[in-house]
């Protein structure tokens, strides 16, 4: 195995193509904050992006930045802040997840892993920002998708299946995203001491509410600790108290509704409660299933995104997929076990989505066997 | 027309008899429609520039027969166009010579709706407007509203990834689209999407939306509902100039504020609209501005006094807040009648859709003036002010010999020039067979190439929906063997969008 390292398109595009004519492997890599997810094979050589870094432009009236794939996210956000904008899918950073540092996350990364935070049911993933991209197929050819304004239906929609491919399809070059207003104030709540089926139906009324939530998570009891369903309000001042208001009254019959600070969505974007775990799913359900799905399983668990998502620490790949499997939902394996990454397709659309990736990288030069059974 | 649409085939021509009594064997009664007045009903799409009389409509009644349908054409090599309410601006729905209409409008059912997890599922043909009707009693909604939603078909929306005026705030159809059965030319029935969000496989569901049926026919869509905002109020500005109305725009979103809708019309639209329905807009201002702002009453108050005082700092001459439902509605009445209103000063209108950056509208407009000049022919203006979609509306008159050639110059012309200032060729209308030819605009060979080779994947033999979005369709064996030479990155001087 060896690690390559193109200064630009050009040397890129040699190496992929000549990977392609020899029948190489090729794994793409830029801040390796989510190199613990999958496994090593070890057939494919590193290709190490991080020359493709930097900020190619920003234009805040526009709601657009344009930046190299391999820029840290750190770097990103704070120059978007600055300017008082953010990443509206609040991607976060994989590494204290993993008991590592963080600032190793890249914008390329995150996006390529369609990582999103606690409010991707409100304000949408990192397929809902990705505005436009330069890449290089696994033909070697550069080409680009999308492009540099808000709004675009021409040609087909390439970013969207670029974003989430992890590196399957093309290696990114440049990517354009949207970025949004920082909400001007953040205030959060919490009702105690509800059970998943309670919490469930408390979460479903209150974004059935005008209250207008930007997060809406769950944690369970803990070490003697009561349950907390946590809501989060964001906007103007007069607007939250407005929407204080709704919120309470849509959860008048679930309990009081405390007012809370906000260290609760850093642990929703760390999971420190399970930090120790060795085994760790991220499941997507309908929200719907949420509750039937935690009462399958005894093992420790936190969930977001109202129910749609919930983070099991530990657990065999068959019962927790097929537990998933049964109520419509998916589950990944981020850290630990051997079982495949990916929850398995129904045939159908395996053999959809294998022609699809065939039309990027016809040679499998981008299947490094990462993401298989091991 | 001056379209080139791809080769009829001489022996599907000949075939015809066959191909209708294949289908009447599939779709029993009136859903096969095969004489030359009921076809004659499918020529066009809204682009109706452009007519073609297909040859032979089919109605199934279910995805079976779409399945079965479909299976038939592969077999037989019959090209397919699907269609649902025929409101394309783009003529996508075109039909073709050799090829079946494949009309999902009798699929017109609302099958599910959970209010728990706020989603509807609905067949193709459901209109867009239909879904909120079904669900507003409760206090929901459908967020994307093209202005044609009484009309238009929720698949027809998932085919061009529609918008409105709302999707500044809430998104386009894609944003708003869960999941989808898809029908392919084999005839297999595939779920795409689902309930549960990013779940890790490849975001398929992303390529179908915006797809302009070529690549499947789509036979459910799952959709989020929301609920209904409290409130909205309009704010209604006038400008003496562009860059005023402008810089208001770009001030409001640099003050944080993203408003539920925000329209600019330029003077000659603002004058066709008031002389059409006499709503009271200003008629001294070169630019108009409609803003927007939902949710509880309080917060509408409050951002609305922020937005009048951008509005004046800026130069605004008018300036009125709606005080009720009624005068809302009454701000927008002009604006929503802007397409039927230049029907007032000309037989014909050419609705053109390209996005552009935001900061280069004033630019834009002066050279569309000039251009106007040029080619003899009047332009008014709306727009998408927040997002940069715009909408000119080029007044001609059929009747006149070259006046329809010189109104699709201009329009290339204009389309041109958004691509040139860093925009592209349509916002939301889809590239159909009107933008076809000006994709080499935007996009290189090679990009071109990489998204046929997507459309290979679901259609290796080009059966759906041929001769639109590529300007030329590659056999798909042919684009296999394209291949560069080692590191040569074609056209490496290219600017990058
Ligand atoms: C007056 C007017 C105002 C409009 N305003 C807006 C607006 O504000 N915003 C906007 O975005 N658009 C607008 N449009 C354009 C148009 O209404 C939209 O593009 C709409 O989504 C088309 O829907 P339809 O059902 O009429 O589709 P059709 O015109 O029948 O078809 C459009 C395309 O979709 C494909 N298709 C249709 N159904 C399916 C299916 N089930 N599976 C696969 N492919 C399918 C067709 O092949 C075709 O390519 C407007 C049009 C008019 C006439």
């Amino acid at each position: 195995m060896c690690v390559h390292r193109p200064n630009d398109e050009q040397a890129l595009g040699a190496l992929i193509s000549d990977a392609a004519a020899a029948g190489r492997k090729l794994e793409l890599r830029a801040g390796g904050s989510k190199a613990q997810i999958g496994w090593r094979a070890g057939i494919a050589d590193i290709v190490d992006m991080s020359a493709f870094a930097g900020i190619v432009d920003y234009d805040p009236a526009e709601l657009v930045l344009t930046v190299r794939p391999a820029t840290p996210l750190a770097e990103v956000e704070a120059l978007v802040a600055a300017d008082r904008q953010m990443l509206g899918f609040e991607p976060f950073d994989h590494g204290p997840i993993f008991g590592a540092q963080s600032g190793h996350a890249t914008i390329g990364g995150v996006i390529a892993a369609g990582v999103a935070g606690s409010a991707r049911p409100f304000r949408g993933g990192a397929r809902d920002h990705l505005l436009g991209f330069r890449a290089i197929s696994g033909r070697g050819e550069a080409f680009v998708g999308g492009a540099e304004v808000v709004k675009n239906v021409t040609g087909y929609d390439l970013p969207k299946i670029i974003a989430g491919s992890w590196g399957r399809l093309a290696a990114l070059t440049e990517l354009t995203v949207k970025v949004l207003p920082v909400p001007r104030e953040t205030s959060s709540f919490a009702v105690v001491g509800l059970d998943p089926g309670r919490a469930y139906r408390a979460m479903a009324r209150v974004q059935g509410s005008t209250a207008d939530v930007s997060g809406a998570a769950f944690i369970p009891m803990q070490a003697g600790a009561p349950s907390r369903t946590v809501f989060r309000l964001q906007g103007a001042r007069p607007s939250i108290d407005a929407r204080t208001e709704t919120l309470r009254a849509a959860l008048a019959d679930f309990g009081a509704t405390d007012e809370i600070d906000g260290d609760v969505w850093e642990t929703m974007r760390t999971l420190a409660p399970l930090r120790e775990q060795a085994v760790l799913w991220r499941v997507s359900l309908p929200p719907k299933s949420f509750a039937a799905f935690v009462e399958r399983l005894d093992r420790p668990w936190l969930a977001d995104w109202g129910g749609g998502l919930v983070w099991l620490g530990g657990g065999d790949a068959e019962p927790v997929r097929g537990a998933a499997e049964l109520l419509d939902g998916k589950a990944m394996l981020i850290r630990g076990g051997g079982a495949p990454t990916f929850h398995p397709q129904p045939a159908m659309l395996a053999r959809l989505e294998e022609r699809v990736r065939r039309a990027f990288d016809p040679a499998g030069i981008f299947e490094t066997g990462r993401f298989d059974a091991h | 027309m001056t379209l080139k649409m791809p080769e009829p085939k001489p022996d599907i021509l000949a075939r015809r008899a066959e191909i209708v009594a294949a289908l009447r064997a599939i779709v029993p009664g009136e859903g096969v429609i095969d004489d030359l007045d009921g076809r004659r009903a499918y020529e066009s799409d809204a682009l109706t520039a452009y007519r073609q009389i297909p040859l032979v409509v089919v109605l199934p009644d279910t995805k079976e027969q779409v399945a079965a349908i479909l299976v038939w054409c592969r077999d037989a090599g019959v090209r397919v166009v699907p269609r649902g309410s025929g409101t394309s601006l783009s003529g996508g729905a075109l039909p073709l010579e050799d090829g079946v209409l494949l009309g999902l409008s009798k699929l017109n059912r609302i099958l599910e709706i959970d209010y728990d997890d706020r989603v509807a599922i609905v067949q193709p043909g459901v209109t867009n407007l239909a879904i909120t009707r079904a669900v507003e009693d409760r206090g929901f909604y459908y967020a994307p509203d093209p202005s044609s939603q009484i009309a238009c078909s929720i698949g027809g929306n998932v085919a061009e990834n529609s918008g409105g005026v709302h999707c500044l705030k809430y998104g386009l159809t894609t944003n708003n689209v869960l999941a989808v059965e898809l029908v392919t030319i084999d005839g297999e029935i595939v779920r795409i999407g689902g309930r549960a969000l990013d779940p890790g496989g490849l975001d398929l569901l992303g390529l179908i939306v915006g797809s302009e049926g070529l690549l499947g026919v789509v036979t459910e869509v799952t959709v989020r509902l929301l609920a209904t905002p409290e409130t909205a109020k309009a704010l209604l500005m006038g400008f003496a100039t562009v860059q005023g109305a402008g810089q208001a725009v770009a001030e409001i979103i640099a003050a944080g504020i993203i408003p539920a809708g925000m329209e600019m019309m330029d003077r000659p639209a603002i004058h066709c609209a008031e002389a059409f329905v006499r709503v009271g807009y200003p008629l001294d201002v070169d630019a108009l501005l409609i803003v927007e702002l939902d949710g509880p009453e309080a917060e509408c108050t409050y951002l609305a006094d922020e937005v009048a005082a951008i509005a004046r700092r800026n130069g605004a001459t008018t300036l009125r807040a709606s005080r009720d439902e009624q005068e809302r509605v009454a701000f927008w009445a002009g604006r929503k009648a802007a397409f039927p209103a230049t029907g007032q000063l000309a037989p014909d209108y050419y609705c053109m859709d390209g996005t552009i950056p935001r900061r280069r509208l004033p630019e834009v407009l002066q050279r569309m003036d000039r251009m106007s000049d040029d080619f003899g022919l009047k332009v008014a203006n709306v727009f998408h002010a927040g997002d940069g979609n715009l909408h000119p509306l080029i007044l001609y008159d059929a009747n006149i010999p070259g006046q329809l050639e010189r109104a699709e110059a201009f329009g290339s012309a204009i389309l041109r020039l958004c691509v040139e200032v860093g925009g592209v060729l349509t916002g939301e209308h889809g590239v159909g067979v009107e933008k076809r030819d000006l994709m080499p605009e935007m996009f290189s060979e090679n990009d071109l190439a990489q998204q046929q080779r997507v459309k290979c994947a679901f259609d290796p033999d080009l059966l759906l929906n041929p001769g639109k979005v590529f300007p030329t369709l590659h056999r798909c064996a042919e684009l296999g063997r394209v291949h560069v030479h080692r590191g040569q990155v074609p056209h490496p001087d290219l600017p990058r969008f």
